[in-house]
């Protein structure tokens, strides 16, 4: 069994409106060392595979089907070690 | 020969009975609900994707809808040439589906919004929009917090050359003012067709304005447009 994480984001060329907010209710806080804010989403998958390349194919599979729009998101996958089946 | 709608049903939508009403009571069609896990289309001549919040938008708008078991049949029908309309959370359903080209985003003032507009009508070469007149201004409702349609620059300029774009938001003189494109859309677009011109999707609820209580009845127009082409055809 391993677990992923699929971080997926707006693609930069696309405005993020939600992070844009974000962004500025953080400098209200004086937070002004921020200078730029983007808002996306993380999945986790649990998932059964042989090896971690066979894992981060499933993963691969799922992002492009389903989890991410590719018109306007981009995504990160992290395979971590596997882990013990409780 | 009658022309029988099939209106999809999914869990979440919401829009289903408003366009039974504007089809079946008020323009008089034959007009059936089909649930999402059917997978018959048989006897359908034109599906209405409805609008709403199918699977409560997780992940994205339209994003679970799309792997319906119905689904399947859509696309066949939609490569057999069978008309398709995609209404807001429909049109989000057709564009998970690449079954149109493009993408939601959250509108660009984040703000779920609930009014009426007006958009303009960008092409008669369409069996949607034949009975209307290029640059023709209708009074429909929104209602939406994803209707920021965005498309490549590439995409847009594909939309242009083949005429795709049905509705761009405008004023009530047809004008596209800055303010006019309330959700930010590229282009202000409203409603665009696929390539064949088989499938339209649009984010205003023609649905909603059938009859002067409704405070509009420009949806009519748009049903007599489509109904003149789709019945006489």
């Amino acid at each position: 069994m391993f677990k992923a994480t699929v971080n997926i984001t707006l693609r930069d060329s696309i405005l993020d409106p939600q992070g844009k907010a974000t962004h500025h209710a953080l400098q209200n806080l004086g937070l002004n060392q921020i200078s730029k804010v983007r808002i996306g989403k993380l999945v986790e998958l649990n998932i059964d595979a042989d090896t971690e390349e066979e894992a981060r194919s499933i993963a691969e599979d799922a992002c492009t089907q389903l989890l991410a729009n590719a018109v306007v998101e981009d995504y990160e996958i992290t395979i971590h070690k596997k882990q013990t089946v409780s | 020969m009658s022309t029988t709608f099939g209106i999809i049903v999914f869990p979440g939508s919401n829009c289903d009975h408003d366009a039974f009403y504007a089809l079946d009571e008020v323009m008089g069609m034959e007009t059936k609900f089909i649930w999402h896990k059917d997978t018959d289309l048989s006897g359908i001549d034109v599906i209405v994707i409805p609008g709403g919040f199918s699977y409560g938008d997780y992940l994205r708008s339209g994003a679970i809808a799309r792997f319906s078991p119905i689904m399947n049949e859509v696309e066949k029908a939609a490569n057999e040439g069978v008309p398709i309309i995609g209404i807001c959370n429909g049109f989000q359903i057709l564009l998970e589906a690449n079954l149109l080209p493009g993408a939601m985003m959250h509108n660009q003032q984040l703000r779920f919004v609930c009014k009426n507009v007006f958009i303009r009508c960008e092409t008669t070469d369409s069996i949607f929009t034949r009975g209307l007149n290029k640059d023709q201004v209708l009074d429909i409702p929104v209602s939406h917090g994803e209707g920021n349609y965005f498309i490549s620059e590439d995409g847009l300029k594909e939309l242009q050359d083949h005429d795709q774009i049905a509705f761009r938001y405008c004023d009530e003189h047809g004008e596209l003012t800055p303010e006019a494109n309330f959700n930010g859309s590229v282009d202000h677009i409203a409603g665009i067709l696929n390539r064949k011109g088989n499938i339209l999707g649009l984010m205003p609820h023609p649905e909603r304005a059938v009859e002067p209580l409704l405070g509009s009845s420009d949806g009519r127009i748009f049903f007599e447009s489509l109904l003149n082409r789709v019945v006489g055809a």
